[in-house]
Order: structure tokens, then sequence, then C-alpha cells
């Protein structure tokens, strides 16, 4: 079984403490607690989920997340954008207070914070979930509040294929929507865009993996007509060429 | 990952080869100082640790330099070796045993499965403040048991790095095992990463060392052998549950070499003997966090002792033991030479070593078996045999040897619903033929209530009735069994149907005089061993150590521990201090041991009598689960 409330009648963890805790009672030492174990660690990582060449547009895109913090309360940032023509044309930036609310799920409070070469830096409220869903499908689901009424939604899914224990295919799904057009963004309401994406990579070590792919995306209703009328494609495909790593 | 042992180096595969195999004359580095060079006379053979004996000892603990893979690390040792010194102590000497740190960190030895008052006890922060750098601790005690134990540092992971020993205890009334010659075979594990280095990564992705995980291919050949819904199906419950059916152990050799003796594969510990000996072998897993499968090809192992205490022999193939444990064989070898063959149990790698009439010979190294898959059964326990639409799986859980444990099996299953005394008179008819066996032969001593049926003691049979914890239904825990199993003769993943006669905890019995208290339990003690794989916690019923309060039991004492694993893992739980006497899901008593392996959604029980007051450690052997939180105090007041 997993997940689900306690019942009424579960037993007490503590029912055969007699009093005693681990600082005080019979024969506890006196002082602070000595013996602090691993779950008393914190331990943090840096991981570029994609970190690659994007050949269409000429563009570095990335993705990435880092926390910090122990197994059930972390501090996490993600990073997402791109950089074209040596200059960051967008980059979206949460910062996050992560606490796990079951087994393979994560809530995620605090704010993001998006910056725009061209256009006009936003700020936003986060409340969302990240985690493991069942079939091994990893999903991250935030809402955004920002200012004058502004809404946003942000779904990112993704699956890992072991075709071999170090070649790995990894179909990704992204698609954001909002409740408000932000033109001086290119942004329409509703949802705006869609992109989907597939990447092989080999893992010479668990933590290091070059990788080649390709992404398609699409935007859709007023960020659509916001793109053409600025002479744009609607839609996109990409061969892209990367490094997935950790530290 | 699984590298045939049986294929030559090609220039391609030097490298790796050389890293699982580790080198031939890796270990500690020259250079020894000189008081270990007088130490080390005491050797016999390569590889063999020191031999240190008397009533005053002296142990010094400093970082030494080694070599197992290629590359030089630097090891914490005890004397200067790994392993460290082996101590020939004599059962009823009072011992003084001064222990020097010269590390720069705090340090401590902990007597593992030694009976000793709990300031000698050895572990920081609850027997005492640990030995500070520069200083010396003197340890002091009576030894009031014999046999086959070991010794280990208890801080941090400066057992991982080379900090352990094999302690022998000499009866006092000269041996009762006879054996014309006597080996210490010392399993253990080393890996060149810093281990909190080696934690951390699995903190961030907990199969980072599996090598053996289910792929797409696996899943396209079994579409075309068994069809595709059989298929989908096989792997339905994984997917559904995020869990990996080859989560087998946490590290692997991609970052372990495996040792015996302190020795590497390809340096090939060798024992000697003469043909027609009988030799005994003194089995310690030493290892941080390898259980190992350990068997002689050719030779039947006949096990006398297990963890120190004598146990009626059994005559088997194999053995698998756990981190901490011990098991003393005897052996008659009478050809030339016999590989000693411990491979690990997610089958990566193996240690292994010779027995041979001289230095130089070896044997033929056997493949490493096959990754099986965790069954239903270990996922969800008795239910996983009944309601899981895998038949291919439950066969393989029920069919390993003992056709009775499948009987029992279902005679359970089927009337769960009816009282315990009915449960009982199924199994009995059944006639599982040791419990039937041990049944007339513990019987008189036991006080059972068969004798009185009118008036049955409700805790002559361990509670059936799973108990969950408040703290379970938590992110801490990813899995909670709600009809374990009981049976004690399941060899475990990856043993099952190999054709050998395996040792499983239904096959140990203490010979008689071992478990003195035959008074039934006062009072039941139930806990569940948790975890959480994809986070990389561990815990008792979801409270990893820090949450946790103490367990308090009183001095002297009849009382029952129920160990319930509601893990996918087999953990070996030691409690310090007291003896864990195993008993049948029927109430008789087997044997009396120090650390007990509990496998995956299993359910046992034990009886343990509390002598020393004092406050005691309590956790999994496995270090890693034992550091995340898998961890728990005892107050024995």
């Amino acid at each position: 079984m997993q997940g689900g409330r306690a019942p009424a009648d579960a037993r007490d963890p503590n029912a055969y403490a007699d009093g005693n805790t681990l600082t005080e009672g019979a024969y506890a030492r006196p002082g602070l607690r000595e013996l602090k174990l691993a779950d008393e660690h914190f331990f943090w990582v840096v991981l570029a989920d994609r970190f690659e060449y994007q050949e269409g547009n000429d563009s570095l895109a990335y993705d990435v997340q880092g926390w910090f913090g122990s197994t059930f309360n972390r501090f996490v940032v993600k990073a997402e954008g791109d950089i074209e023509d040596d200059r960051l044309q967008e980059n979206q930036l949460d910062l996050l207070w992560g606490h796990a609310i079951s087994a393979y799920f994560d809530s995620q409070l605090g704010v993001r914070l998006d910056q725009y070469n061209e256009g006009d830096n936003r700020q936003w409220l986060a409340v969302g979930v990240q985690g493991l869903v069942p079939y091994w499908f990893e999903l991250d689901v935030t809402g955004y509040v920002g200012d004058r009424g502004r809404t946003a939604l942000g779904i990112e899914a993704e699956y890992e294929l072991l075709l071999t224990q170090r070649l790995i295919l990894q179909p990704r799904a992204e698609l954001n929507l909002y409740g408000k057009d932000d033109p001086e963004n290119g942004i329409g309401n509703g949802l705006s865009d869609l992109s989907l994406g597939l990447r092989l990579r080999y893992e010479i070590r668990r933590q290091f993996a070059p990788y080649v792919g390709v992404q398609w995306s699409k935007a859709y209703g007023d960020t659509a007509d916001f793109i053409r009328a600025d002479g744009g494609d609607i839609s996109d495909t990409e061969l892209v060429a990367g490094l997935r790593f950790w530290f | 990952m699984t590298l045939p042992p049986d294929k030559p180096a090609t220039p391609a595969n030097t490298k790796r080869r050389r890293f699982v195999q580790g080198l031939a004359a890796g270990g500690v580095l020259a250079a020894n100082p000189g008081w270990l060079q007088a130490a080390m006379q005491d050797s016999t053979l390569l590889g063999t640790a020191p031999v240190l004996s008397g009533t005053e000892i002296d142990l010094v603990i400093a970082q030494t330099a080694v070599n197992f893979t290629g590359r030089p690390r630097m090891a914490t040792t005890i004397n200067g070796s790994v392993p460290g010194p082996t101590l020939r102590l004599r059962e009823g000497d009072e011992v003084t045993i001064r222990v020097t740190n010269q590390l720069a960190k705090p340090t401590s030895i902990h007597w593992h499965g030694i009976l000793l008052p709990y300031q000698m006890d050895g572990v920081p922060g609850i027997s005492y403040a640990g030995i500070m750098p520069g200083e010396t601790f003197v340890y002091r005690f009576k030894l009031q048991q014999s046999g086959t134990y070991w010794y280990h540092s208890h801080s941090g992971f400066q057992e991982m790095l080379g900090m352990y020993g094999v302690l022998i205890i000499e009866p006092r009334d000269g041996e009762r095992i006879q054996s014309d010659r006597q080996h210490v075979v010392t399993l253990s594990d080393w890996t060149d990463q810093a281990p909190m280095h080696a934690f951390s990564k699995l903190k961030i992705q907990s199969d980072l060392y599996n090598f053996n995980q289910p792929t797409f291919f696996d899943f396209t050949r079994d579409v075309s052998s068994m069809g595709f819904k059989a298929a989908l199906e096989k792997r339905e419950m994984w997917n559904e549950m995020r869990m990996t059916p080859t989560d087998l152990g946490d590290l692997s050799s991609v970052t372990l070499t495996y040792l015996m003796n302190g020795t590497t594969p390809a340096g090939n510990w060798t024992g000697l003997f003469k043909p027609g000996e009988t030799v005994r072998l003194r089995f310690v897993n030493a290892a941080s966090n390898t259980f190992y499968d350990v068997r002689i090809p050719g030779l039947k192992m006949t096990v006398v002792q297990a963890d120190g205490q004598d146990v009626e022999p059994v005559s088997i193939d194999e053995f698998r033991f756990g981190p901490a444990q011990t098991y003393d064989v005897l052996v008659e070898p009478d050809a030339e030479a016999y590989t000693i063959f411990a491979q690990s149990m997610e089958r990566t790698g193996y240690a292994r070593g010779t027995l041979a009439t001289a230095g130089g010979l070896s044997a033929a190294i056997p493949a490493l078996d096959a990754v099986e898959w965790l069954t239903m059964g270990d996922m969800m326990g008795e239910m996983g045999h009944d309601g899981m639409n895998n038949a291919e799986m439950d066969h393989s859980t029920m069919n390993h040897g003992a056709e009775t444990a499948a009987e029992m099996d279902h005679s359970t299953m089927n009337h769960g619903a009816e009282t315990a005394a009915k449960m009982d008179h199924s199994t009995m008819n059944h006639g599982a033929e040791t419990a039937a066996k041990m049944d007339h032969s513990t019987h008189g001593g036991m006080a059972m209530d068969h004798s009185n049926p009118s008036n049955p003691n409700p805790l002559a049979k361990p509670s059936q009735t799973v108990r969950h914890a408040s703290s379970e239904y938590s992110p801490y825990v990813d899995m909670r069994v709600n009809m374990p199993r009981t049976n004690l003769d399941d060899p475990g993943v990856g043993l099952r149907n190999n054709g050998r006669r395996v040792l499983t905890l239904a096959d140990l019995k203490s010979v008689n005089g071992v478990i003195t208290d035959w008074r039934p339990p006062a009072r039941e003690i139930e806990l569940h061993l948790t975890g959480n794989m994809e986070r990389y916690s561990w815990s008792f019923d979801g409270l990893e150590f820090g949450k946790s309060t103490p367990v308090t039991l009183r001095q002297g004492e009849r009382v029952r521990i129920i160990l319930q694993n509601d893990t996918m893992m087999t953990h070996p739980m030691h409690l310090h201090g007291m003896w864990s006497e195993l008993e049948t899901a029927e109430g008789e008593l087997l044997v009396r041991l120090h650390t007990i392996p509990v496998q995956p959604a299993q359910r046992i029980s034990f009886l343990t009598t509390p002598e020393d007051f004092g406050r005691w450690a309590w956790h999994c052997h496995l270090l890693f689960h034992m550091d995340a939180g898998m961890f728990r105090e005892v107050v024995v007041s």
C-alpha cells in the first residue's frame, strides 16, 4: 500500500518510549545531543537537465535546477532560458521552498522572476507541485499570480526510457498557459505555447551524458498572432545537441 | 555491469577490469611504521590480518595509504592494516583494550555482539563521547561468551574506510568444535570515493549505482516470449508503485571493490590445508553495504555457529549473509584447490579466494548468477502469492525447495479470517517438516499453549495483526505491507531454485544450553522497517533517527520484538547489548543471534532479555541505511 491517511487506531510510534527521549530520561548523556546522522545533514545538487545548442535559431538553451536542504525541506532554484546572438534573450528564474507532501511529490512555494532582453520583466508568486507519478513520469506543474491580475500555469512532463543501461531516450513536453494578454512580451491569453522534445543521451557516467535530439514547438492563440505580426514563425522544429549533467 | 569473470582482459577493458578485480597486490601500501612491521610478523599468510591475543591489547587508529584499484587512497585503519588485527581472546577473561586515536577527528570502536556494560559498547553519543583526537580510551570488560565476532568503528563512515577487524573468543573450557585447522574469512567492500560523497549521490539519484535496471529491450524480449499483455502485467505493479524490481543493493561494483581478508579478487587470498583435514572457516561479513552469497564449489559446508553461537550442524552448499553476520562452517577438502566464491547480492561482482594445499594454486571461478527480479511476494508478502496476476513470479517465490512452505502459505492465506488456533492447526497438519521437528524438540522447555488449550497464553505466538504506525502514513514511507510473509525458509531473492542447498533462517537452531531464558514473553513490541527509496530515506516506523524516541525495556524482562519489513530491501538488524532470539511464526524459539536479516515484506519476531542497564543502539547494519536514519536508541532501565 502507498500513501493514504493514518486510521484513527494506527499505532503510536512513541508508545514504547516510556517518557524517554534522545536527550532526556534514564542514562541519557548530558547536554546537547551528540549523535547526528545523515537524516539531519543538508545535501545539494545542481542538475542541468538541458544545456544545449539549438541548430535552427543558432541559440543556446538551458534548463537547470538546483536544490539545497534536507530530504523533506529544500530551497529549490530553477532557471530556464536561452542565449541568442551572445545575449540572454529570456530567463525564467523560480526561487522556491520545496516541501515533501507525499512519498513522491513536493509542494513548491515561492517567486518567479522573468527577464526579457526585449520586453518588460515580470514577477510572479509561484505555487506548484513536482514529483513522480505512476509509470515514472516526472511532472512539474506550477501556477503563477503576477501583478495587475496576471495569472499563468506551466506544465512540464518527462519520461526516461532506458534503451540500455546507459542509452536513454527522454521524451519531454512543456506547455504554458496565461490568463491575460501581455503584448509587451508577446504573450497571449489561453494556451500560449507547447513544445515536444525527444532527446537521446548516453550516460558516460550517470552524472555526465551528452545528447542529441529534436524539439518541436508551436505558439497558439494570441501568442501566435503576436509572432505573426512580428513576422515570425509560429511553429519551429529544431535539432539540438547538448549535455545533461549534475554535480 | 556483469563482467564475465572468465573473459580475458583486452586493452579496451583492462582499466575497468582492474577496478572490479582490484589490484593483485592491493592493500596497505609499503613503508609502514616499524611497530606495525613487528605486529605483522604474526601474519602467517599474505592478506591475513595480524593476530593479537592476551588480556592487554593496544590498538592505534590512524590514516594509512592503501591501493585496491590502482588509485592510492587513505584508509582509516586499526594498527595499520585492513582488516585490523584479529583479536584472539578467552572467555571469562577480563580484557583491557587501549585504543589510541591518531586521527584528526573523533573515533570509536564497537565490539559487535559482545555483552558488556553500556559505557564499553563504543557508540559515540550513546555509550560515551567517543575517542577524541590524541586521546586513548581504555575499554575494560569481562568476556561472558565465546565464538566468532568482530569489531568496528561506530563513528561516521570510518568502518567503510577500513576500520574493522575480527574478534575470536575461545571457550574457557576448550573448543567444542573439533577441527584440524582454522581460517578467518573476512568479507568486506571498498570504495575509492569518500563515503559521504557516495551517500550524497544516492540522496540525489537513488538508482545511480544500479546498472541492472529493466530496459526497453528487456520489455521487447518479454513481449516476444510471453506476449504483450503478460509483459505489461509483469511490469504493472512496479510501474504503478514507482519501484525497481532490481533494487537489490544501493551500491554495486560501479563503486565497490569486493575484498576477502582485505585482498581483491585478483589478489586471490589463499588459505592452506592438508587433504583429509577438517577445516573451520570463520566467515565474517564486515562489509559496509554488501550482502554476500558464499559458496565453495565442490565442497559441502557444515554450519556450526551463527553469530558466534553454536547451532545444530546443518550441511549446505551456500549461505547468504549481510553486514555484521558471522557463520562458522566446517569443510573437508581433499582436492588441490577450491574457490571460495562470494558474489554480491546485486550480482555485480564478487570477492574470491582459494583454499589450497599450497600457495599459488587456484580453481575455476564460477560466473556470476543472473540478476533476478524481486517477486510480488517480496513486495507484498502473502498478498503477492494470492491475488496478483503474475503466476510465474508467484512460482519462483513458492518453489524454493520446501514444498511445505508453499502449503503453509496457502493455509495461512485461505484461512486468514479464522481463529488463530485453527490457523495453527492447519499449518501443523500440513507439516512443514522443520517446524514440526522443532516442535518436538523444544516443546518440553517452552511451556507452550498446546498443553493447556483452555487457557492459551495470548503471547504464546507472535501477533499476526499488522499494526502500522501513524507515522508510516507520510512522505518518509513509500510502501506498507498489509499481509506480510512470516515463513523463515526462504533463502531470498536470487537464491531460490538455484539447484543448491541454501541456508535459510529456518535451518538455524541453537544447540541445547545456548538459549537459557525459556519464559514466554510478557509483552510484545512491534516496529516496522520503513523507507523511501526515491528520496533515499530509511527509518523505523517512518521516523528517521533524529525524529525518533527510544524504545524502553525493563532490565530482566522477557520481551518479544516484532520487526516487519515494509521495504523492498533486506535489512540486517542489529540490537546492541543483548541477544536477539529468533522464533518462528508459531512462537517456537530457534536460534540466538546478534544480527537478524529481515527480508522484504517479511514479518519476523525475536525474544530478548535485556540484562545490562543503559542506552544501546539498534539499527540496520547496511551502513548507509543506518546513517540515513534506520536507527533507534534502546533504553534498558
